[in-house]
């Protein structure tokens, strides 16, 4: 397949991925839009492009590894999953219903495909690293990805792990920071800023970093981790500049960490991820 | 189940962490998937000829207890079988929502070591001494919490643990302990061991606090009193039937741990007694305070954690008969 072709496949499986992000949590009326929504780009690029699995065989020794560590972002994992066949996706619509597989954060235990529990902030990062190193103990090729929010990179347990993936050069390690900007109680710079920029501390302790400007760019994500995989001896940052709650008419505009709309913002929202999805298509 | 029982009150000249670093080697010598995580502790867990010998198997994560911790999850994960050291307190309280969520809650089982427990902790004082340890993992659903005896038991439920497939937190006395078993004893995860028979009272007890029951056994024949002594190195599952069995034949209970009594040992025995067969019960152990700085021996003292203190309480609980 020529790249053009398949970064438009990647475009059109964001674009499917929002839509039905929006379809399962609005199937509750309530939950984490913005965050899901932000890093469903690079969901996009990871399963549509990039990661080995296999849907029928989800714990295949041999796969790669996906950890959601911002694990409120749950929704835009189930419908990535969905629809790669782990599921029939419609299943998690049942988000957060009494005995769900699907509940708000990501869990191993719950959900086919998911690698790793995430809830509590920063410890994703840890367990992704330590899968590293146990693939790395196997001489195993496989890949962990692991998604970390801005807010999230507060936890210092982030930075703990940083140190320790780089001290044992787990090259096979790719983080991508959802720079969204935005943490629950309001723009990072108001909260809790980041210093010299959280690709800085990055570098800093040791890591490749890579700044994409544009983190819903499913070509130059695709890029990043063609980069990614080149380089030996140290893990690999991707640096996503997102917008928060990108594609959900009523979340993008605020940016909002978490989000409950009216039944007539939910139908709007769905349409219009609809006809965003077609437009895509139609390309 | 097959133990010799020695009891003589001799100290051992090893150093119990040995136990522990030898049945991880025997694990790893036959190829098991076995990892030891360290935090800038390898030194004090004893683990230095373990790493040379395995690298692959032995990893230092330096000063960051939390990130160890969750390591050892993501490689559990990957189907190694994981044993996290640090000190007590950082294996527990600094350490624990990492314990609680990236691993037990994530079914992914864990051997968490918390080295010094109590009193043992002595010169590094009340920072170091963690009295609520077991109280943390008692929290945590379906875990096996253990605070083992001696040599010889240590050195088996390394390799049970390892097999069991279950979130476990086991307590370590590096150095300095009296002998209890022979070595080559066989024990078993959630049995208790009838150590002495008696009718008159009986004393559950773990740790270093066994060989003080037992003393406490013989100051109380001394008297004409008949106490059955018991070793209840598995606080959670506990063994119930043997409680039942010690109310049923003594009427009156002594627990004896190195832990605070409000959510250790005597707490999850009283849990057992008031549901099954209330009777009256004393506990022998840290009352609500705080650990300090101190040669062990002092530290004994200070906190009742002597035979003679399980004598008294032996007594009262006989009166209350």
């Amino acid at each position: 397949m020529q790249k053009a072709e398949k970064m438009q496949e990647l475009r059109v499986f964001a674009a499917q991925i929002r839509l039905e992000t929006l379809k399962t949590i609005g199937s509750l009326g309530f939950g984490h839009v913005g965050g899901s929504m932000s890093v469903a780009d690079a969901l996009a690029v990871l399963y549509g492009g990039v990661m080995n699995i296999d849907p029928k065989n989800p714990r295949w020794e041999d796969r790669d590894w996906c950890v959601m560590s911002k694990g409120h972002a749950g929704p835009a994992m189930y419908a990535t999953l969905g629809l790669k066949g782990f599921y029939p996706v419609e299943e998690a619509y049942t988000l957060n219903k009494p005995h769900t597989n699907f509940p708000s954060h990501t869990d191993r235990q719950k959900t086919p495909g998911v690698d790793l529990t995430t809830g509590s902030l920063g410890q994703g990062m840890s367990t992704a690293v330590g899968a590293a190193l146990g693939n790395k103990m196997d001489g195993r090729d496989s890949h962990v990805f692991v998604f970390v929010g801005d807010g999230e990179c507060d936890e210092g347990q982030v930075w703990e792990a940083a140190q320790f993936a780089a001290h044992y050069k787990l090259d096979h390690l790719i983080c991508f920071v959802d720079y969204n900007k935005r943490q629950l109680d309001g723009a990072c710079e108001d909260v809790m800023s980041h210093g010299k920029g959280i690709g800085a501390k990055f570098d800093a302790f040791g890591w490749n970093v890579i700044d994409l400007p544009d983190g819903n760019d499913v070509e130059a994500i695709y890029d990043a981790v063609q980069l990614a995989y080149d380089v030996k001896g140290k893990p690999t940052c991707i640096v996503l500049n997102t917008v928060k709650g990108k594609g959900a008419t009523f979340a993008e505009p605020s940016g909002a960490h978490s989000s409950q709309p009216t039944p007539e913002q939910w139908d709007e929202a769905i349409k219009a991820s609809e006809a965003a999805y077609a437009a895509v298509k139609a390309q | 189940m097959s133990f010799t029982l020695i009891g003589k009150h001799e100290k051992d000249s090893r150093a119990m962490r040995d136990a522990y670093v030898t049945a991880v080697h025997d694990l790893m010598a036959k190829g098991e998937p076995v990892v030891h995580i360290d935090c800038d502790l390898e030194g004090c867990s004893n683990v230095g000829k373990l790493a040379k010998e395995f690298p692959n198997n032995v990893y230092n994560a330096g000063i960051a207890e939390a990130n160890a911790m969750g390591i050892a999850a993501g490689l559990t994960a990957t189907g190694k079988t994981v044993f996290m050291h640090s000190f007590g307190p950082f294996a527990s309280r600094r350490a624990f929502d990492q314990a609680f969520m990236s691993a037990a809650y994530a079914g992914l089982p864990v051997h968490v070591i918390g080295s010094d427990p109590g009193v043992c902790a002595a010169f590094n004082g009340g920072t170091h001494m963690p009295f609520e340890d077991m109280a943390l993992y008692l929290s945590v659903p379906d875990a096996v919490v253990i605070d083992p005896t001696d040599y010889a038991m240590l050195n088996c439920l390394t390799g049970k643990l390892a097999a069991s497939g279950k979130f476990s937190y086991t307590r370590l006395v590096r150095k300095g302990f009296t002998t209890v078993y022979a070595d080559g004893s066989d024990f078993e995860i959630g049995k208790g061991i009838e150590l002495r028979d008696g009718k008159d009272v009986a004393i559950i007890a773990s740790g270093i606090l066994v060989d003080e029951a037992l003393k406490a056994e013989e100051a109380l024949k001394a008297e004409g009193i008949s106490a059955k002594v018991v070793d209840m190195f598995t606080w959670k599952p506990l063994d119930e039937e043997l409680v039942k069995k010690c109310a049923a034949e003594c009427g009156c209970i002594v627990t004896a741990e190195n832990h605070q009594v409000g959510c250790g040992l005597g707490s999850v025995v009283a849990n057992c007694l008031v549901k099954n067969a209330p009777v009256p019960m004393e506990m022998v152990g840290v009352q609500d305070r705080f650990g300090q700085v101190g040669p062990e021996d002092f530290l004994r003292k200070e906190y009742n954690l002597t035979a003679d203190d399980i004598v008294a309480a032996a007594k009262k609980a006989i009166s209350r008969k």
